[in-house]
């Protein structure tokens, strides 16, 4: 049985069966998407007076991811060109370059990662806080048992607060040194996971969702690249729309990285 | 193979014109990116502003994506017509929630002390 409208648009809609069915997709996930923004000005608008974070996450990375995922775009562009003027060879090209570009954002979020999971905050039993990452934990180390030190690459503070604004002026100058701390003087210690703060939550949240998005996106292109791309010397036209399909949800996930990068990291 | 072009979906990416738009496009989102980090360490006087310059570029940049990359600009009335509805959908979901955030509405968020 041949299904109609797979390569041909349908003469009331002007759209073929994949492009009307990705764009009905794309308006779901935007009302996705935006119930997560939405989450996200609640927290935000709910958070004590400042207590909200702000400079928690490098700018400088959130940049180049930014600038990794738009040059992505114009890459998937390139290859739906290609496809439409019958050059093989680029269309590869630029979809080998477009999946680099997914795997060094993954990679690079991973680093994003990492880097908070190994940030601790520390109640000290004198009210202090000392925050940094961990450098090494000592075998003995157990905060159960109060036995052991561990060491952190980082600073010292008497409230908390001090510790949301950094990106005020003052912040800059701070002096992080090695701090190594006996697990007596330690009341609490916490990671910067998603339990942290509601800000890590959103954080995490959004990230991980919008990273899932960009490892099946990156799936699919792949699939396209390789194994699907046989599809091309059958049916060269079905497979152009199917990289068109593609790409039109590659650059919808670049658009919600656009928002989410002032969002996240700048504001 | 067919050389032949056989357009489908009323889009013509195949004069080297459409490409520079592409390169074009490309260019203006990098400058986007590098003028939102630039302009997040400025002071505008409230950080309200800054949020409303920084979303300004992002919205921008948005459109740029969505009208060129994805052809939104030149697309079929049933595609304005999901997203027109999406967008109307979407701008109610943030219109209710800037709205619970205000002192007056019914649903604003109070510190207990």
């Amino acid at each position: 049985m041949d299904f109609p409208y797979i390569v041909e648009p349908r003469r009331d809609t002007g759209l073929y069966n994949a492009k009307l069915g990705i764009w009905l997709f794309l308006a779901s996930e935007v009302m996705l998407f935006g119930a997560l923004f939405s989450a996200y000005v609640l927290l935000r608008v709910g958070a004590e007076p400042g207590m909200w974070p702000h400079g928690w996450l490098n700018v400088y990375i959130g940049t180049a991811n930014t600038i990794v995922l738009i040059t992505s775009s114009i890459t998937t562009v390139m290859a739906w060109v290609s496809c439409k003027l019958r050059q093989y060879r680029r269309f590869k090209f630029f979809h080998a370059l477009t999946i680099v570009l997914a795997m060094t954002f993954v990679c690079i979020k991973s680093y994003e990662y990492h880097d908070k999971f190994t940030h601790y905050e520390i109640t000290l039993a004198n009210g202090k806080f000392a925050d940094g990452h961990l450098v090494e934990r000592s075998k003995d180390f157990d905060l159960a048992k109060k036995t052991g030190r561990v060491t952190i690459h980082g600073h010292e503070v008497d409230h908390e607060v001090e510790l949301m604004d950094m990106q005020r002026p003052e912040a800059r100058h701070i002096q992080r040194e090695e701090l190594t701390i006996p697990a007596t003087d330690i009341k609490k210690m916490e990671r910067y996971g998603p339990w942290h703060h509601t800000y890590l939550a959103i954080y995490f949240t959004l990230t991980a969702l919008h990273a899932f998005h960009v490892i099946c996106g990156a799936l699919v292109i792949g699939f396209l690249w390789g194994p699907g791309s046989r599809m091309w010397h059958t049916d060269p036209e079905r497979f152009t729309n199917r990289i068109e399909v593609s790409g039109l949800f590659w650059h919808f996930v670049d658009l919600i990285w656009i928002f989410l990068f002032p969002v996240l990291y700048l504001l | 193979m067919n050389n032949s072009m056989t357009m489908n979906s009323g889009h013509s990416p195949e004069s080297a014109h459409s490409v520079r738009g592409y390169i074009f496009v490309f260019i203006a989102l990098l400058a986007g990116t590098f003028l939102t980090v630039w302009a997040s360490f400025i002071q505008f006087g409230s950080r309200e502003i800054n949020i409303a310059v920084a979303l300004t570029i992002a919205s921008v940049k948005a459109f740029l994506v969505a009208a060129y990359f994805m052809h939104l600009i030149s697309e079929r009335k049933m595609i304005f017509c999901v997203m027109g509805f999406t967008a109307l959908f979407f701008a109610g979901l943030m219109g209710l929630t800037i709205w619970s955030t205000s002192p007056d509405s019914m649903v604003h968020i109070q510190h207990v002390p």
